[in-house]
């Protein structure tokens, strides 16, 4: 660690950074249709989503060596390069969290690490064909095949338990649910935190701080665990709020359908080769679910609008960062540049966020503009708790969400 | 450009049986214990349902299970 320059320290801070917003950005994945269903209280899911982050972070390295050793190493990758990526990527995560549409970590990533090579060497640098195979292609399968699973398991689920008692299926459906979204979190810590520390280890590499080759330090791989275990316990509520109210209404029969659904289909299709995206898989699921369900509905105003995000996913993240390594290619003051730039916009993110708080207070509120009232309450709760206060969290996790605003109404409220 | 159809095919094989047989276990489960309180409801006992259910809870657990060994392998 003697040759530590300044960028590879702001690259190992950037992807720190990365590691974090991917945390709060997917905590929905794990946790969404949990919270949205009652089967936990929302604190109570999103820490223990942290924690199995955690441990998924101290699992395994075979993720992280995949990156960082021969993945890119043929672009002989520099650090500012790495650095120019990772701000197109956060800025992306957090546009989309802003916007409460969920879309995938991995393909911000993928997106920076192509503009901004792109930018460094050219277009002859992308293969085409590997972004069809490992992106085009993999974003509609995935939900398709977690959307038919678990609308097939929830017709069967709705069948086979209609005699079933309300008391013991009630209890039964929470345990299940939340089995499988411990194991999405799990996947998810042993896949998404690895990834930062793959890329940390390639910046060490590239700025010659580590041996080629080496396993990532301890250091990398713990700041890494925390980093992500951090966002997720700050909870991406807005993200939440969408996945597991906005695009339909989750029964607890429904929410376990559809998060077996996904962490199967996330298991299988890293384990049999075709890596499918979190995000992609669970969104997915939710959609069969909802369509699984007789009477069930799937808001398409807000999937299409996610459906637009995930398109835009990887050229955004690229064109952020090939700007960011265009000016990083001025030099030192370029980089700074970039880096004022990243914290400028994150704070101005962060900022318009607070003008309508969604947190664990207001998690399950789905509300429209067609419902003045319901807006109203929530913009005076907003208004009022700025760090809500202790009881009001188990309030709002008792009291379901009214039911009169669901079916056909726009959902563009859901967004703010 | 080579897809790996035959993968994503078994993705899709695999995830679906595997999601359709779980959660089928699991409501299984569910209706036999459901089974039980009808049945001490009635001062009888039903101690097969109860055994089949706690057997397909065990098979989800498994299945759990060896989700987190693929995790950690």
């Amino acid at each position: 660690m003697e040759s530590f320059s300044l960028i590879l320290a702001i690259v190992v801070v950037t992807a720190l950074a990365f590691d974090f917003t991917n945390g709060f950005h997917d905590t929905a994945n794990a946790m969404a249709t949990t919270i949205s269903t009652g089967a936990m209280r929302p604190k109570a899911a999103v820490a223990m989503s942290a924690v199995l982050n955690l441990v998924g972070a101290f699992l395994s390295v075979e993720v992280a060596n995949t990156i960082s050793k021969g993945l890119v190493d043929e672009a002989g990758i520099r650090p500012e390069v790495i650095f120019a990526a990772l701000v197109g990527a956060i800025l992306w995560n957090l546009l989309t969290w802003l916007v409460g549409l969920p879309s995938s970590s991995s393909h911000a990533l993928m997106g920076g690490l192509i503009g901004a090579t792109v930018a460094s060497a050219g277009f002859g640098a992308v293969h085409g064909d590997v972004l069809v195979t490992k992106v085009l292609i993999p974003a509609i399968a995935a939900p398709l095949v977690a959307g038919l699973a678990a609308m097939f398991a929830t017709r069967l689920t709705y069948r086979m338990g209609r005699n079933a008692e309300a008391k013991a299926s009630e209890k039964g459906y929470r345990a299940g649910q939340i089995a499988s979204a411990g194991l999405v979190s799990l996947a998810h810590g042993t896949n998404d935190a690895q990834k930062t520390m793959g890329i940390i280890t390639l910046a060490l590499v590239a700025g010659g701080a580590v041996a080629p080759d080496s396993d990532p330090p301890m250091w990398v791989i713990l700041s890494a665990g925390i980093a992500i275990a951090l966002g997720t316990y700050l909870g991406g509520w807005r993200i939440i709020r969408t996945m597991g109210k906005g695009l339909t209404d989750l029964q607890p029969q429904q929410g376990f359908a559809a998060q077996t659904s996904a962490a199967t289909v996330i298991l299988a299709s890293s384990h049999l080769g075709f890596s499918l995206s979190t995000t992609h898989s669970v969104s997915g699921a939710v959609m069969g679910a909802g369509l699984g369900r007789k009477g069930g509905v799937v808001r398409w105003s807000t999937a299409t609008r996610m459906f637009v995000a995930w398109g835009l996913t990887l050229p955004a993240a690229a064109l952020v960062a090939a700007i960011a390594e265009w000016v990083c290619g001025f030099g030192s003051w370029g980089t700074a540049v970039v880096a004022v730039f990243l914290v400028a916009s994150s704070a101005a993110i962060w900022k318009i966020s607070r003008r309508e708080v969604v947190d664990h207070t207001n998690v399950n509120d789905h509300d429209t503009p067609a419902e003045e009232p319901a807006g109203v309450v929530t913009q005076a709760i907003a208004a009022v708790t700025p760090p809500p206060a202790g009881p009001s969290e188990d309030l709002s996790a008792t009291i379901p969400a009214p039911p009169a605003n669901d079916p056909q109404a726009p959902s563009a409220a859901s967004t703010v | 450009m080579k897809i790996d159809w035959a993968a994503l095919g078994s993705v899709f094989g695999v995830s679906l049986v595997v999601t359709v047989a779980l959660v089928a276990l699991f409501t299984l489960g569910i209706t036999g214990l459901s089974r039980r309180e009808r049945a001490t409801a009635e001062g009888r006992s039903a101690a097969l349902a109860v055994t089949g259910a706690y057997a397909c809870f065990a098979a989800c657990a498994a299945a759990v299970g060896y989700g987190i060994y693929l995790i950690m392998a």
